[in-house]
């Protein structure tokens, strides 16, 4: 979230799209309903209606997959109703603060005008030539700007040539969401883009699991900008992260593509700390005016390695770069890939804690079989789960017909975990914040923390390297691993290491902003420094005051970065350093003015991105110790082009990969997003994909409020189980009724990969979208269940196919192709 | 000092994530029902000596013409007339100063004129203890200053708890500002049956939540009850009196009759 949960309450206008808060995030709701008392409008966007709906002033149906075309209707809306009315809006904030004004090659080109693909795109290798996606520089190597949004090779002008095609019309027909509904929609959340107002866009898994999940939520990035909900209180996107540790999970790098605070993992062209500091940070900008914060990435990685190999991390050896694993330039190793690589007997052994992929994988039967080829197989967890029980599963649908266990030779270990109550710890929320946690039980029987596993796991991987030798065995041997002498490792010392010392004293560091790249400073995550300081544990902070009025809360637990509760927040104020909405600032500029000049710095409020003077004097002239709001940017302004993805510098709208459509609705050669992957093209077998003749029906997935994820906590429990205790498949009356199928009736659901049996849930709440003339039915399936707890059931991800996001690979688990009929009709 | 206490449940702020019907089972320590998924959210079906409180998931006859998914939270209504309480023939049921009205486990026989009585079907028979349960708005934690578990769970402020006259003002002012979004509403159970310690803030009729529009007075139920009870069973009891009577006087005619015939 670029603001955080207590925010939602400051909002005026609450568009919840891609997610179900209500049933998946319910404490939200403490928050939406505490805005709406206040008299703000909640709009809900989903295929069906959903408990978030259900609370909604507007709910607007919308066909899965189609949230862009949605978007860029909104945004076509708003870039009109700017023209006419443009006192409704904060013109300053967009020409200012976003790179609207800037100035794109000439020689670029929109999909209007390409049939479908930004210039540059290269069919054969499905990937884009990013040559023309570029600021025009001056002679400086400044972009050049043209702030009266005229030029019609500026940011501002191809936005608009770009959105001119989405009318209310066509993205109605492509949506299916009845027009009326849809204007609401756009009037309504446009009013908050009048100055002094705020409008929060929450979203989840709705929006990010599609093959262009990245430019979902570009488009809603580019949405609030032009109604200057960035930075604000009660605005934003945020992100609703789908578990309670998540964003600590992504924070502390557990994903293929970062190391710790987000810095980028090296490739093989990244020989040193030189090359890798240059090759992904260094040299981005020219402008003075730009704070270009990764532009000190060097610091960050130099003390990440002072942590990690200490005294062994000298300038000498290049602070024992060498030792990081490197990975192929452009390669992938996300979910997907790695288990077509199981698949392919490529991957030997798994690690697999707190995850279940036998449940939560897509294409899972695919990836059962996967684990198959597996020698090994380590499950740390709670509960025996589905992936510990592979060997054992049903062959298909029918949870009594099991694979036969001789046939599998993968050795399986399971080690028993304690829950999170049952450790002390740090858990970080969606809004950034880490809190500390005590234990409040203790683990049963053997059950041991994470920490303790992976302490352990790693003292005996150093003794085997120590005894036997083994391939760059220096990079664990050097490694620096001191966490006490106790059986259980000493979680502070953890925290310790990752907020980061000061080594010419000893002592903790207070902020990120003391570190060092020449080894005098050591930090295992650069964005948690300030977190854990002599000052005490930030995290265990429990004071509940907050003279902010807005609940920014800032001595309750601790917030990354430098405890700033809403990122971006300089552009919540005017140039001047004056708050847009004065009723709810998030800081304000107090500083002396003498003669119309700003003579002393002082910020008030949350605090600041960047304590620098504000852009402007009283007076109106301009500051050259300034600099441009959003620091994370090397040009200081927010992207509304942004041309740093791999599918496109503004989003249009493709079809999911298996779509209800015979062809691309926005007239384009290929129906589908150019730039993704084509698993069942390279690698067809166990990747079968379905047409609209045979599976006509629009398929997703989501979780309800009873159950988390793959259901091996929540499937054990009793109480839980009663509330739900079985898969469903929830379809409109229209589709039931051509079907046969009355409400509680068994039904199979099938796609080209798979089977489910569920109990239909037949309900008014759904309803067949029309597009352009043709009726296209969807249902939706709950896919928590799997063959292993107390209530068991099909999983659908059964059903779901290996396809990912063009830049992050995510599964497109929310949009495939099926059929469904009554259990027993042929 | 025992203040009146009460519940106010606010349908327009529920969201139905059910968190109050677990924490009603893990307080309460009550075990979970055996179910199937038989095509609605709601579930268990029906409250049960087991299942205390439980939300209904509606979908309204109306849904096409103006959709909505509404969510009611069933519970005993804690009356201030409790008629449970008033045919409770040992003495199990009652009714606390504080308004809480609670069924005393050691004494309860399992009449189940309580069951009977009850004008939202609120009491529920136990076959395994023989005696018959239901919210007794935790009890035990209000004596010790700590609201209901299905209040403290709450996370929207749907289920609050306080004093009666607090909880009172909060449905008012709720009701004023659903008033200016729109909606009027009903504070059910201010005065219904002379007042309950349960009340529902509602923005739609009570019948599309299930329960009774006009709910009768107990009393009144009770006394046709009696009336409708008492009446045939007079004319039973004096038709078999009068049968005995008719028979008797028969065989004493034919007695004596076969007296004088003997004679």
């Amino acid at each position: 979230m670029t603001n955080h949960w207590i925010d939602i309450r400051n909002a005026d206008r609450i568009m919840i799209i891609g997610s179900n808060a209500a049933e998946n995030h319910p404490i939200s709701f403490k928050w939406v309903t505490k805005a709406i008392e206040r008299g703000a409008k909640l709009i809900s966007v989903d295929p069906r209606f959903t408990r978030t709906s259900s609370k909604a002033h507007i709910y607007a149906p919308m066909r899965s997959g189609t949230d862009i075309a949605f978007i860029n209707g909104l945004i076509k809306y708003v870039l009109d109703d700017m023209e006419k009315n443009p006192q409704n809006y904060n013109m300053e904030y967009v020409h200012e603060y976003t790179n609207a004004s800037f100035l794109i090659d000439p020689a670029f080109k929109l999909p209007g005008d390409l049939n479908g693909v930004f210039s540059g795109y290269d069919k054969n290798k499905r990937t884009y030539n990013k040559d023309t996606w570029k600021y025009q520089l001056d002679g400086k190597g400044i972009p050049i700007k043209d702030k009266s949004l005229k030029d019609r090779n500026c940011v501002f002008q191809l936005l608009k040539r770009h959105v001119s095609r989405y009318d209310a019309k066509t993205v109605c027909s492509i949506t299916g969401t009845p027009e009326d509904t849809y204007l609401d929609v756009c009037k309504t959340f446009a009013e908050s883009g009048r100055p002094g107002k705020a409008g929060t866009i929450m979203y989840a898994m709705g929006t990010t699991q599609h093959t262009y999940g990245t430019q979902n939520i570009r488009g809603y990035a580019i949405l609030q900008l032009l109604l200057a909900n960035m930075g604000v209180a009660g605005g934003g996107i945020n992100a609703l992260r789908g578990e309670s540790n998540v964003q600590g999970s992504t924070d502390h790098c557990i994903l293929f593509h970062i190391l710790p605070g987000y810095l980028a993992t090296p490739d093989e062209e990244d020989v040193s700390v030189d090359s890798y500091s240059k090759n992904h940070y260094e040299g981005k900008n020219k402008d003075p005016k730009s704070a270009n914060w990764w532009d000190n990435a060097r610091k960050y990685i130099v003390s990440l390695l002072k942590a990690w190999y200490g005294d062994r991390a000298t300038p000498a050896d290049d602070f024992a770069y060498g030792y990081l694993p490197k990975r192929e330039v452009d390669r992938d190793y996300s979910h997907i890939s790695l288990f077509e690589a199981m698949y392919d007997g490529t991957i030997k052994g798994m690690l697999c804690m707190g995850q279940n992929p036998a449940v939560g994988g897509p294409n899972a039967q695919k990836e059962r079989k996967a684990l198959e080829k597996l020698d090994w197989l380590v499950c740390a967890d709670l509960w025996e789960t589905d992936t510990a029980n592979f060997w054992r599963r049903p062959k298909a649908d029918n949870l009594n017909d099991l694979v036969d266990p001789a046939a599998i030779k993968t050795e399986v270990f399971l080690l028993p975990a304690a829950a999170s109550v049952e450790k002390e710890g740090s858990i970080t929320n969606s809004g950034r914040w880490s809190q500390w946690r005590y234990t409040a039980v203790h683990p049963p029987g053997k059950a041991k923390s994470d920490l303790w596993i992976l302490d352990r796991l790693f003292k005996a991987v150093s003794a085997r390297y120590k005894n036997q030798g083994g391939p760059i065995s220096a990079a664990i041997l050097d490694m620096q691993w001191n966490y006490g002498s106790a059986d259980e490792p000493d979680v502070h010392a953890v925290a310790k290491e990752i907020n980061g010392y000061d080594l010419t004293t000893g002592k903790l560091l207070p902020s990120f902003g003391k570190l060092n790249a020449d080894g005098t400073t050591s930090s295992g995550n650069w964005l948690y420094c300030a977190s854990y300081t002599e000052a005490g544990n930030m995290a265990a902070r429990r004071n509940g005051i907050d003279p902010s009025n807005i609940g920014l809360y800032a001595e309750w637990s601790w917030c990354w970065p430098v405890n700033r509760r809403i990122i971006y927040n300089r552009a919540s104020v005017d140039m001047k350093g004056r708050p847009w909405d004065k009723e709810h600032p998030v800081i304000a500029f107090e500083g002396v003015a003498l003669d119309g000049k700003y003579v002393t710095k002082k910020w008030i409020g949350d605090v600041p991105d960047g304590g620098w003077y504000p852009l402007m004097n009283p007076d109106g002239t301009l500051r050259d110790d300034a600099r441009y709001p959003f620091i994370m940017k090397p040009e200081g302004h927010a992207r509304i082009f942004g041309m740093g993805r791999a599918d496109g510098p503004l989003p249009e709208h493709y079809e999911p990969l298996e779509s209800p459509l015979d062809k691309n609705p926005m007239g384009h050669a290929e129906a589908i997003n150019p730039a993704i992957k084509l698993w069942h093209k390279d690698r067809p077998e166990g990747n079968e994909i379905g047409t609209p003749a045979d599976f006509p029906i629009v398929g997703t997935t989501y979780r309800v409020t009873e159950h988390w994820q793959a259901g091996a906590m929540t499937r054990n429990l009793p109480w839980l189980v009663e509330l739900m205790p079985d898969v469903f498949v929830e379809m409109s009356r229209e589709l039931a009724s051509e079907k046969g199928i009355k409400n509680g009736n068994r039904v199979i659901v099938t796609t080209a990969r798979g089977t489910l049996e569920g109990v239909a849930c037949v309900t008014s709440r759904f309803k067949p979208f029309q597009l352009n003339g043709k009726v296209v039915h969807q249902i939706g399936i709950p896919w928590h269940w799997g063959y292993a707890g107390l209530s068991r059931g099909s999983s659908a991800n059964c059903l779901t196919p290996h396809v990912g996001d063009a830049n992050t690979m995510i599964p497109e688990y929310k949009a495939f192709l099926c059929d469904v009929k009554k259990k027993g009709v042929a | 000092m025992m203040t009146e206490v009460s519940m106010l449940i606010d349908v327009a702020k529920c969201i139905g994530c059910r968190g109050c019907q677990v924490a009603c089972k893990q307080w309460n320590q009550r075990p979970a029902e055996k179910t199937k998924f038989t095509g609605t959210y709601q579930n268990p079906p029906r409250l049960s000596a087991n299942t205390w409180t439980l939300i209904q998931f509606i979908e309204p006859e109306d849904y096409d013409e103006n959709p909505r998914w509404l969510f009611r939270k069933q519970q005993c209504h804690h009356c201030v007339d409790a008629p449970c309480e008033q045919v409770c023939p040992t003495g199990a049921i009652k009714k606390l100063e504080n308004g809480i009205v609670y069924i005393n486990q050691s004494i309860c026989t399992g009449c189940k004129y309580c069951v009977e009585v009850c004008p939202f079907d609120i009491p529920q028979f136990d076959r395994a203890s023989g005696t018959v349960r239901k919210c007794w708005m935790c009890l035990d934690r209000v004596k010790n200053g700590l609201e209901p578990a299905c209040a403290t769970t709450c996370p929207t402020g749907a289920v609050s708890f306080g004093s009666r006259t607090g909880m009172l003002a909060v449905a008012r002012e709720r009701q004023n500002i659903l008033e200016k979004q729109g909606f009027s509403t009903r504070i059910y159970g201010k005065d219904e049956l002379g007042g309950q310690h349960v009340m529902y803030l509602l923005p739609e009729k009570a019948s599309i939540y299930g329960l009774p529009e006009a709910p009768r007075k107990p009393t009144e139920k009770i006394f046709w009850r009696w009336l409708l009870g008492v009446i045939p069973g007079m004319a039973i009891l004096v038709a078999i009196f009068a049968y005995l009577f008719k028979q008797r006087s028969a065989s004493d005619t034919a007695a004596s009759d076969a007296k004088s015939g003997g004679e």
